[in-house]
């Protein structure tokens, strides 16, 4: 019975996938090897459809108006979006910005990536380093340390977030131990702290396996020479494993950087931007300007997008030339 | 067992440095993994259960009996001072601080006991109702099939296409190569993020808004999977396709018969991040699906934890059910997906 079933889809499968022979052949002899766009082009026209022609319609929505969303009802606004973000009394001070949300984000979104990335790195670095030495247990350490890359921003964040409540577990060992309680997703500075401690928990595993991976591409011999000199494991550290695995760590720093500016999924679940305003990065505000307000800005999401792209364009070239010299 | 441990370097002993790993990775160990092993437990409480503070570990719950000539079952108290101090009573209700009770044994006097001087009788209880009632009472099954439905078919077209793409790349020269090449990594620098407004007039003019298409086309293609294969299929010797072509083969067929079965290790990866990339999509969903019967599982975990702040039992049971998935995902391929990583680079 099963026997057959796998016969009879066996012949189905081949006639379906014998289907395209003849177009095929006609159009070899047609256009010869170009026949390779036919096996580029569904990829052209998906990228073209949901990237390329996107950017310019970005543009269009950039220098219109109105809350319309089709693009012929939008009037033409030249850098009228653009100056509305940018306005601002006193840049040090978002309040004092026309778009005092927007300029949080700005502020907030710099704070963050400062902040995480450095610590990221820093810790990657660390669990990479022990993770590189000869233990016993390496790999179920290091996949340990990966897991909870796999797991949605969404569960990352509620996960978090029912560890983090008032009634919740942490305030609980605290009170237990004769200290006092915070609301932690309540208070502005504590909020701030957990988006960039989560955020860490999440991605953390990631990093640390592309730098395990150039710790490992390291030639033993090198250390052998370095431990017949006596070289301390400071110094060896600083004078040998450090250079080695610079490329590694430019491309971590660069990759952490393009991921950290677009922070967004597991920060909205976790505290959806809050306390006030403590919380809101550049990507929730573009999200929440065009989607989630009752009137939806097109024009402002887009000329926001823009200059978010600028800054992930520079980042990508340097991720380029980073991945090019390693 | 001490000196098996400690003889890590090869060298008999063990330095400090050893030590100072041994507890590093085991504390990262802890603080990765605890925290959705306190997730896991949570979810096994009933509401009564994730009330009690502080939280206790492992699933207690307040014991109720049935008392005779009481219509409902009532909750169990030790009592802990007084004159009643060890008896286990049954409460009837609560008056301010005091409480009135009564023996199980002689349920005709009441009982007054101040509510200080008694503690909750527990038992050892899992609430597997928590994932029943989520199953049954939402539509959990529908969201569960849309985001299953986004994640296979995102994969399968991806891996199509993409393989599509890098054969014509690593095994063509054709005019326009070069371009093909610089446009496919120019997309590298268009994150989704920053084209949300454009990306949502193009899905609703082709109608693909609420609609789980409208998740599943702009991400088909990847300029990391195409470089990932493309980077596989270089290895493949040319001959091989040379000598089908004498047989009159089509070049669907190479591709078909010969570089496809053959590049399975570089799509076993593509594939692994694809479905860990789709099953954990969020912001682009939520931008294109806003009817709740199309919500994702992300989607749908999101909106009840804005709505049911009140019912964390079902939210921690419904987090844990959208977790399996990948849990075992990741404990069958943990290999291959570390592997993978540590070798292309890419998340």
């Amino acid at each position: 019975m099963i026997a057959a079933l796998r016969q009879q889809f066996g012949l189905g499968y081949a006639a379906v996938m014998n289907l395209p022979e003849r177009p095929m052949h006609w159009a070899q002899r047609r256009f010869g090897p170009g026949v390779a766009w036919l096996f580029v082009g569904p990829n052209l026209i998906v990228f073209g459809l949901f990237s390329f022609l996107p950017i310019a319609i970005n543009f269009w929505y950039a220098f219109t108006g109105s809350t319309q969303l089709l693009p012929e009802n939008r009037p033409w606004v030249g850098l009228g979006n653009m100056q509305a973000l940018l306005a601002c009394g006193n840049y040090l001070d978002p309040s004092s910005c026309q778009r005092d949300l927007f300029w949080h984000g700005v502020y907030n979104t710099i704070e963050f990536v400062v902040l995480q990335v450095s610590l990221m790195v820093l810790f990657s670095l660390i669990t990479a380093l022990a993770l590189n030495k000869k233990i016993i247990g390496k790999g179920f350490f290091r996949a340990a340390f990966f897991y909870p890359v796999l797991l949605s921003p969404v569960v990352v964040a509620l996960i978090w977030k029912w560890i983090l409540q008032r009634n919740g577990v942490l305030n609980a060992t605290l009170s237990a131990n004769g200290l006092g309680t915070v609301d932690w997703l309540l208070n502005a500075s504590s909020a701030f702290g957990w988006t960039v401690f989560v955020s860490i928990w999440a991605h953390m595993g990631f990093y640390t396996l592309i730098l395990l991976a150039g710790l490992q591409a390291i030639p033993s011999d090198v250390y052998e020479a370095a431990e017949m000199d006596a070289a301390r494991p400071w110094t060896r550290f600083r004078r040998l494993t450090l250079p080695l695995l610079m490329p590694n760590l430019t491309v971590v720093v660069v990759l952490a950087l393009i991921h950290a500016v677009q922070i967004f999924d597991e920060v909205f679940v976790l505290t959806g931007g809050g306390p006030g305003t403590a919380t809101t990065y550049m990507v929730q505000f573009i999200y929440e300007t065009g989607f989630a307000q009752q009137v939806r800005e097109y024009g402002m999401a887009s000329a926001a997008s823009l200059l978010l792209a600028g800054v992930l364009l520079v980042l990508t070239l340097l991720q380029l030339r980073a991945s090019k010299t390693k | 067992m001490l000196r098996f441990l400690l003889a890590t370097r090869g060298r008999g002993h063990a330095d400090w440095t050893d030590w100072a790993c041994y507890i590093y990775l085991v504390l990262g160990v802890l603080m990765m993994f605890a925290p959705v092993a306190w997730l896991a437990l949570s979810s096994l409480k009933s509401e009564a259960g994730l009330d009690q503070y502080p939280p206790t570990v492992l699933p207690y719950e307040p014991v109720h009996i049935a008392v005779a000539g009481q219509p409902t079952e009532l909750p169990l108290f030790h009592v802990t001072a007084g004159s009643h101090a060890g008896e286990d009573l049954a409460e009837l209700r609560r008056i301010g601080l005091q409480a009135q009770m009564i023996d199980p044994k002689a349920p005709e006097t009441i009982i007054r006991i101040p509510v200080r001087d008694r503690q909750p009788v527990t038992h050892l209880h899992a609430a597997w109702t928590n994932y029943t009632d989520v199953i049954s009472r939402f539509n959990f099954l529908q969201y569960f099939w849309n985001s299953s439905f986004i994640t296979v078919v995102a994969t399968v077209i991806t891996l199509l296409f993409n393989a599509m793409a890098a054969f014509a790349l690593s095994k063509y020269r054709f005019r326009g190569r070069a371009t093909v090449f610089v446009v496919i990594l120019a997309t590298l620098m268009i994150p989704p993020t920053i084209v949300l407004v454009p990306n949502y007039l193009i899905a609703s003019t082709l109608g693909l808004t609420n609609s789980l298409w409208g998740v599943i086309w702009p991400a088909v293609a990847t300029p990391t999977g195409v470089f990932l294969l493309r980077q596989y299929m270089l290895t493949l010797p040319d001959e091989l396709l040379d000598a089908a072509r004498m047989d009159h083969a089509s070049e669907w067929r190479l591709f078909w018969r010969i570089v496809l079965p053959l590049s399975a290790p570089a799509l076993a990866v593509l594939a692994i991040f694809s479905v860990m990339w789709r099953w954990n999509d969020f912001l682009w969903p939520m931008v294109v699906l806003d009817r709740s019967e199309k919500f994702t599982l992300q989607l749908a975990l999101n909106s009840f934890q804005g709505e049911l702040t009140t019912s964390w039992n079902l939210l921690l049971a419904m987090t844990v059910l959208t977790l399996i998935p990948v849990t075992i995902l990741f404990a069958l391929l943990q290999r291959y997906i570390t592997q993978g990583i540590a070798s292309s680079g890419v998340k």
